[in-house]
């Protein structure tokens, strides 16, 4: 195990917690943020407005916290690009024929007890341990 | 108007969350995903506070009957596990394996200005597309089957979570 201090998990998981249900108690809404992102996509949609406040939310929030506390974003991870384009292709087609993602289904779903993403969430937990599997002893931590 | 601020509040919650719990450290989720090396148990923490604020408060507001600022809560109703949520989900599984990634911290991260954020944005957008496009070529292929057997043209809802 890597030295961890389960105290800044917490508080962050909590106002995760608290962003999700203020979505749910003022606008009835599950805040799945790849349902959300994927919806303001589809210029179809009547309800973009509060799809574009919640992403916009989600970027002005970061950059206060890219602000105060920067270390907080070591984004950059030892991928090649191609991996990078491979990964995001996955996440943005995967999340959507599955209807959600590690919010969605992580965790207004499994808040909610619902059978689909109890069983969508031990599905991405299990292929991403295989795929980190597959990458740091197949491949040696490098792709 | 409320409604819209109300988006924007939670979209900002929830970003300083991510930061906090360090979800926007890619390298902390590949960690967890490692159970056969470093393990890094902070995800487990992340989910935990998360599924417990979140089971508590979204009972309490359901009991009111009604969102604040919305006329009813839209919830997902399909019970059942199919083939589209299960490889669905097994994709973004190895997507976010392979990243570290998943759409809120990528989001939340865009003010870094970092390369790497922004490539997997735009991927992540294309495979969005992608699917869009998947779909539509499998309803034409159904609704051109189904024409030649004239019978109804059954269209297919995808739901969010």
């Amino acid at each position: 195990m890597t030295d961890f201090n389960p105290i800044m998990p917490a508080i962050g998981g909590a106002l995760i917690g608290l962003g999700v249900s203020a979505m749910m108690f003022f606008n009835g809404r599950i805040a799945g943020i790849s349902g959300i992102y994927g919806g303001m996509l589809s210029p179809a949609r009547k309800d973009t407005a509060w799809r574009m406040m919640f992403i916009l939310g989600l970027i002005v929030g970061g950059a206060v916290m890219v602000i105060l506390r920067p270390e907080m974003f070591s984004v950059t991870i030892d991928r090649s690009t191609l991996a990078v384009v491979g990964a995001g292709l996955l996440v943005g087609f995967g999340t959507r024929l599955g209807s959600g993602c590690t919010s969605g289904h992580g965790v207004c779903g499994i808040s909610r007890l619902s059978p689909r993403s109890v069983a969508a969430t031990m599905t991405f937990m299990l292929t991403g341990a295989v795929t980190v599997y597959a990458v740091n002893h197949i491949f040696g931590g490098a792709v | 108007m409320s409604r819209l601020l109300a988006s924007f509040g939670a979209g900002v919650l929830f970003a300083v969350g991510l930061a906090i719990s360090g979800m926007t450290q890619p390298s902390k989720v590949v960690g967890f995903l490692d159970f056969t090396g470093e393990w890094d148990p902070s995800l487990v923490f992340v989910m935990g506070a998360a599924v417990g604020v979140t089971f508590i408060l979204f009972r309490l507001s359901w009991r009111r009957g009604a969102p604040l600022f919305a006329p009813k809560f839209q919830l997902p109703t399909r019970r059942d596990i199919d083939g589209r949520l299960i490889a669905g989900s097994a994709l973004f599984g190895a997507g976010w394996g392979l990243g570290g990634f998943c759409p809120g911290p990528v989001l939340s991260s865009v003010a870094t200005g970092a390369a790497d954020i922004f490539i997997f944005l735009a991927s992540m957008s294309a495979g969005m597309y992608g699917l869009k496009l998947y779909d539509r070529l499998r309803r034409s292929a159904a609704s051109g089957a189904k024409n030649a057997s004239s019978t109804s043209v059954k269209t297919q809802r995808v739901g969010q979570a």
